[in-house]
């Protein structure tokens, strides 16, 4: 079971209070968008064995919406962070390279 | 014009902790920049509490001031005067970005008393109910089994639980279930 400590409330809870958002840190192509942009904005989804983030919303408690770094395996929640952010934050990115040394997910290392 | 009635008009159950609906209690939510002087003079003009900080709730009696999320508020006042609190909200907030409205018949209280009743929340919801961890003063946003829930210890240790009032009948059964005698856990007290 995952552990989750939500960014705006401050609530550690496990995972039945919270629900997934799915993928984090996706860009949108929308109207305007070339099929190929659009195919991998709708259909190419990272499926990481490992080192994931994604998007979190504590729908049991603030109802706000945050982003998680955890480890798939394990189920390591490595830390939670803002949603108002187009990357995670220098400090998360530190406790995973800490944790698991050399990884990476999409554009991020 | 009809008259207000609460959810379950005051349902009562005895077990091994007190589970009662406290009838009709004047709700309002109160959404805005909680940090700004407008929201303070609200909060004064609403109910005269202060804003409350991360998951604390300021108590006076009857009248509560909860804080539910960063930018949302919960002011329970008398029910009778709700449309009065709500004017004074938004001469205290004109002008601003923000929002007040009476949310009173959209929810039902419960009151569970007796030394056992923060066992009763345990059993139901998934938040560490020992006095260490919770206490006067905090308010808990969560689930109740399968319903969303919140709740806060009162100055006399009993525990107000505010649900929404369509689920009101499911969340007083479940309750009482976890309240019937012969079902104590005695792990925390």
């Amino acid at each position: 079971m995952l552990i989750l400590t939500c960014p705006c409330c401050g609530v550690t809870g496990e995972e039945t209070e919270f629900h997934a958002g799915g993928e984090a840190h996706i860009k949108r192509f929308g109207p305007g968008s070339d099929d190929e942009q659009f195919h991998s904005y709708m259909f190419a989804k990272e499926n990481a064995k490992g080192v994931h983030f994604e998007r979190w919303r504590h729908n049991n408690g603030c109802g706000k919406w945050f982003h998680a770094a955890r480890c798939t395996t394990t189920l390591e929640v490595f830390g939670t962070y803002s949603a108002q952010t187009y990357e995670p934050p220098k400090e998360i990115k530190d406790k995973i390279s800490a944790r698991r040394p050399g990884w990476s997910w999409r554009e991020f290392a | 014009m009809s008259k207000p009635v609460s959810a379950l008009e005051g349902a009562s159950y005895q077990g091994f902790a007190k589970v009662e609906e406290v009838g009709l209690r004047g709700m309002i939510t109160i959404r805005g920049d909680l940090k700004s002087a407008g929201m303070k003079k609200a909060a004064a003009a609403a109910t005269g509490l202060d804003v409350p900080g991360q998951r604390e709730v300021k108590l006076d009696g009857d009248t509560a001031l909860a804080w539910m999320s960063s930018d949302e508020l919960l002011a329970m006042v008398p029910y009778a005067e709700v449309d009065d609190r709500i004017a004074a909200i938004d001469k205290a907030l004109k002008g601003k970005h923000y929002l007040a409205v009476n949310v009173s018949d959209a929810r039902a209280i419960f009151r569970l008393s007796g030394g056992n009743a923060r066992e009763v929340i345990a059993k139901l919801s998934p938040v560490d109910m020992s006095s260490d961890a919770f206490g006067l003063g905090q308010i808990r946003r969560t689930r109740m089994a399968q319903v969303p829930a919140a709740f806060w210890v009162d100055e006399t240790g009993a525990i107000m639980v505010v649900c929404f009032r369509s689920v009101a009948q499911y969340v007083f059964d479940l309750l009482k279930g976890a309240a019937e005698n012969g079902n104590q856990v005695g792990y925390l007290n």
